[in-house]
């Protein structure tokens, strides 16, 4: 790491503090992003503005600190176009926006890049940092590097009217021409620690320049210094590398009056400068202030009043940094307590199984006792469950950022709202939700919605609207993206289906061709557009849903609107299961994926081609399949025949399973497989029956697609 | 022993803070800002406060000015810590009633010499 | 059921300690600190297509762990399933699984410089998961890596595209 201290800091290792500041930088980023997203541009609220000031100011003084002069420069041109922003001195437009919005991006990349360990190229920030600079200075920039069309649509999210017009050439920092000071820096221990200035000038473009001058006095070095930056900004840079004290600049040819418009500038009283350094002794302790040494007496606050005033206060909380009511906890230690929990569970259903054999007046404080611990471990259940659950507003909170940037290179106009981001879901299944909802909201914003003339022309506000929502239905998740876009035409998808092979019929139902869109390579974009439109997302999303034990259905309108509906589990690791026998064993059937379960009568089964069987129930007819030979479940003589068949369905489609006898219906824990064994075909894990021995719990999806 | 009293709303740099005072053998007492900083100044014996300048509810001026309100820390040292180097704003801190403004990064070794010279 | 510590405070430098078994003619030896413990065998829940040495899994206090029977992979005779047949429960970089021996003698120390490279010997096991023999009296012992030869891609716990 980078040495910024002036002098030795040998004997502390700051090393251990990285990870937790990796982690706060990243909430601040965070943080601030939101809040730019959500500023209003017309009518910028002072205490957004110091919020995001205050992100800025606390990622640069961690990043100093530690040592990631990167970004703590990258962040110092942030927190100085902030600063002017939040004192009204510059208004508010979209450009700064985006500026501040990428050099966030620009930030998290290069602290990503320290916390793996500096390994690869640094990201060049020098094209930011010169906008930035721009910006603040209250110039047009020139248009940044992913060009916008000559007539650039608002920005998506904001509410903001002003229209954002490019200027044609860049425009040079106002105001300074060059200067020539003499820097004098001293009195230093060790002399060579100053060349990291120098390195300042070498490393930041656009600085200036820097030479080495001979030096009479020990200990202080004098260097030529030719820049535009101010003298504040200057010493800014350099307080990474030396204390200011021990900086003094001198005009060395002064041909015109230092020019103080130069962004960054925190201080419009340059005449204070000389004679605040006086009054400061070497170590910053201010001569004369109270507490400082040598001071006999109280010296009287000028103009307060020494009264004994009760120094708490009932300040309300500022809005921007919310009072923190929660403890982080690595995630290790929740699953772990929930394996424990689940291991309860078990534990649990083992004893009331052993019980069951009891006389129950004989023991009535014992089954008392059990019946008590089984509800004590329900709860227990339920609460350490909820632990894992959070809300939905993790997985929304990525999409006004992304729409953002996508309407903008599509030219298109799009309104987010989002519903239901209170409602809870399981963080292993947020992790795996949100690839296959980005590439549906890609795909409403790319083919959905319209671009604004078209909209027009048929009739609907020139703003599209996509819509998000989450809510709990029965024991399920169900998630939503709807747009009201130009929807899908059926007769393009049949033609595209039958084109690519597919057997269509033109009597299928809506809700059936609607679901071709889902089959492999399939794609009726006129053009594959880079966002998405290649034909290999939507069959993945589907597969990413079903893996999730999840199933997606799609309703559309031509010309009115689209919607998907994605329904998960609540959770990934207990599920409601049906045991059912074959021979002596014992498998297990997500209850979601049952509906029913009878009694077969031969006379329902006919034999087709290949040996494979088909049941009629009620008017459909179903394949069989048959689990003792799917699974090779040994046989005896005498042994009890197979004669109930459970009907499960998956994706749509429905099969019927052949076995000897249903066990019954209870919660399991679901134990993984793979973990140290294998991924075994049509089985998605394990569980631990109440006598303790394991039962396999079969993949019904991948049952359903056997058949077909 | 008396305690430091160290102010900043960043975690990281709180906790680094409070590393390098009791590595020098001194007590320490955090707070979160400038409110909080004045709940636990009356809850504990503070011989010094090092507080970080840019902090929500309370800054590190404001908390300057609070506590040279009360008799009890009229002349209980004050250091601001920040990355604020501007003039103008180590004025208003002298003003407010610091003892000391002291810019980041700051070498460990030399805030310790710092609080030494102040600390009663 | 014997749980074994892996402590090696006790164990001069340079010396390792060994756990032997034996499976058909031979002893062999494996790395005392990859074994969990040692179990009776109990029935484990069939995994249907899996290659007949893999018994199936089995409940280990809430982890599902697969029973290998290397007398049935190394063609050893006769096999038989009674309260004397004893499982190695092994706890490796990836995996914790189980594998099934004719019998478990004992933990031995042997230095390394009592280890001598293994000829081409005549051997059920792959000689590039053997690492030498060692000699204790009477006794050789062939050293097995034996967390080579479980993520050996024929010994069934690891999918070929793995």
């Amino acid at each position: 790491m980078a040495d910024t201290h002036g002098g030795s800091d040998g004997d502390f290792d700051l090393t251990q503090f990285y990870q937790v500041f990796f982690e706060e930088a990243a909430e601040n980023l965070d943080q601030m992003e939101q809040m730019l997203l959500n500023l209003d541009l017309t009518q910028a609220n002072d205490e957004e503005l110091n919020g995001i000031f205050r992100c800025a100011h606390s990622i640069k003084g961690g990043s100093a600190t530690f040592g990631f002069t990167d970004v703590a420069e990258l962040t110092h041109k942030m927190e100085s176009l902030l600063d002017r922003l939040r004192r009204h001195e510059i208004t508010p437009i979209p450009e700064m926006v985006d500026v501040l919005l990428e050099s966030a991006d620009a930030s998290r990349s290069l602290l990503a890049r320290h916390q793996a360990g500096d390994t690869g190229d640094a990201m060049p920030t020098a094209d930011l940092v010169q906008r930035i600079v721009e910006l603040a200075a209250g110039s047009s920039p020139a248009a940044p590097v992913a060009a916008q069309p000559a007539v650039a649509a608002p920005p998506p999210v904001a509410s903001s009217a002003a229209v954002a017009v490019v200027a044609d050439a860049p425009a040079a920092v106002a105001g300074s021409g060059e200067r020539v000071l003499q820097l004098k820096i001293g009195p230093v221990d060790n002399l060579a620690s100053v060349d990291a200035v120098k390195e300042l000038f070498r490393d930041i473009p656009g600085l200036g320049s820097i030479e080495d001058q001979p030096c009479a006095e020990p200990q202080y070095r004098l260097f030529l210094v030719k820049t535009h930056s101010s003298n504040e900004d200057l010493l800014d840079l350099m307080v990474f590398h030396v204390s200011k004290e021990q900086v003094q600049i001198l005009e060395y040819d002064a041909p015109s009056a230092v020019d103080r418009t130069a962004s960054g500038s925190y201080d419009p009283d340059a005449g204070l400068a000389e004679v605040a350094i006086d009054h400061v002794q070497p170590y910053g302790i201010f001569d004369g202030a109270p507490g400082a040494p040598g001071i006999a007496a109280a010296v009287a606050h000028e103009g307060e009043d020494a009264k004994p005033v009760a120094v708490k206060t009932a300040a309300r909380p500022n809005m921007a940094q919310m009072e923190s009511t929660s403890i982080r906890v690595d995630v290790k230690k929740v699953d772990q307590l929930i394996n424990l929990a689940g291991e309860l569970v078990i534990i649990q259903a083992m004893l009331a199984q052993n019980s069951q054999a009891l006389d129950p007046t004989a023991n009535q404080q014992l089954l008392a006792g059990l019946a008590d611990l089984d509800r004590n471990t329900r709860d227990l259940q339920e609460a350490v469950m909820s632990i894992r659950m959070i809300p939905m507003s993790t997985v929304f909170s990525r999409f006004p950022r992304m729409l953002r940037d996508l309407a903008n290179k599509l030219g298109k106009k799009i309104n987010l709202v989002t519903q239901g981001e209170a409602t809870e879901l399981d963080k292993g299944l947020v992790e795996k939700i949100t690839d296959p909802l980005t590439h549906l909201v890609r795909n409403s914003l790319d083919h959905g919605i319209e671009l604004p003339e078209d909209r027009i022309k048929a009739g609907k506000s020139d703003q599209g609207t996509l819509t998000l929502s989450a809510s709990h239905q029965g024991g399920s998740i169900v998630i939503e993206v709807r747009d009201d876009g130009r929807g899908m035409n059926r007769e393009k998808l049949l033609n595209k289906a039958r084109e690519r092979g597919i057997d269509v019929s033109d009597n299928m139902p809506d809700n059936e061709v609607w679901m071709l869109i889902f089959a492999p390579g399939f794609s009726t974009a006129e053009q594959v557009t880079d966002v998405s439109g290649r034909g290999v997302g939507m069959d993945v999303v589907r597969k990413n849903i079903a893996a999730l034990n999840g199933s997606v259905e799609i309703d559309s309108v031509e010309g009115v609107g689209m919607r998907v509906s994605i329904r998960l589990p609540l959770t990934l690791a207990i599920m409601d299961g049906m045991s059912v026998g074959v021979g002596n064993e014992v498998y297990i059937l997500p209850l979601s994926s049952v509906v029913e379960s009878f009694q077969v009568n031969p006379a329902d089964v006919s034999t087709v081609t290949q040996g494979s069987q088909l049941v009629k129930v009620r008017d459909e007819y179903m394949p069989v399949i048959e689990l003792e030979r799917v699974f090779g479940v040994p046989r005896t003589e005498g042994d009890k025949r197979s004669d109930i068949m459970v009907v499960i369905e998956s994706d749509g489609s429905r099969v019927a399973l052949l076995v000897d006898e249903l066990l019954g219906q209870h919660q399991v824990v679901v134990k993984n497989l793979e973990s140290n064994y294998r991924k075994v075909q049509n089985v998605s894990g394990a569980t631990i029956l109440g006598d303790g021995t394991v039962a396999l719990i079969l993949d019904t999806s991948s049952l359903v697609r056997k058949s077909r | 022993m008396h305690a430091i009293l160290t102010v900043d709303d960043s975690p990281s740099m709180r906790k680094m803070v409070s590393f390098t005072l009791t590595g020098a053998g001194y007590k320490v007492v955090e707070a979160v800002d400038g409110v909080d900083a004045l709940e636990k100044a009356e809850e504990h014996q503070i011989a010094l406060v090092l507080a970080d300048q840019n902090m929500p509810r309370l800054d590190g001026i404001g908390l300057t000015k609070r506590l040279r309100e009360n008799p009890r820390f009229k002349q209980t040292p004050i250091l601001i810590l920040t990355t604020e180097s501007s003039d103008q704003m180590k004025q208003a801190g002298r003003a407010a009633g610091a003892t000391g403004w002291l810019v980041k990064p700051f070498d460990p070794n030399r805030l310790i010499e710092v609080i030494q010279k102040v600390i009663r | 059921m014997t749980v074994l510590s892996k402590n090696t405070e006790n164990t001069p430098s340079g010396t390792r300690e060994y756990l032997t078994f034996r499976l058909g003619e031979e002893e062999y030896g494996i790395d005392i600190l990859k074994v969990q413990e040692i179990r009776g065998y109990e029935q484990p829940t069939r995994i249907a297509n899996a290659p007949e040495f893999i018994r199936g899994v089995v409940n280990l206090r809430g982890t599902i762990v697969p029973i290998v029977d290397m007398r049935l992979k190394f063609n050893c005779s006769k096999v038989e399933y009674n309260s004397f047949t004893v499982v190695i429960i092994l706890n490796l970089r990836n995996r914790v699984v189980g594998i099934v021996v004719d019998s478990v003698s004992d933990v031995m120390e042997l230095a390394s410089d009592a280890i001598r490279p293994a000829p081409d010997i005549e051997s059920a096991i792959d000689s590039s998961c053997i690492l030498g023999l060692g000699s204790v009296g009477e006794r050789m012992l062939i050293l097995l890596d034996i967390e080579k030869l479980m993520s050996n891609v024929d010994m069934g716990l690891v999918a070929s595209t793995e």
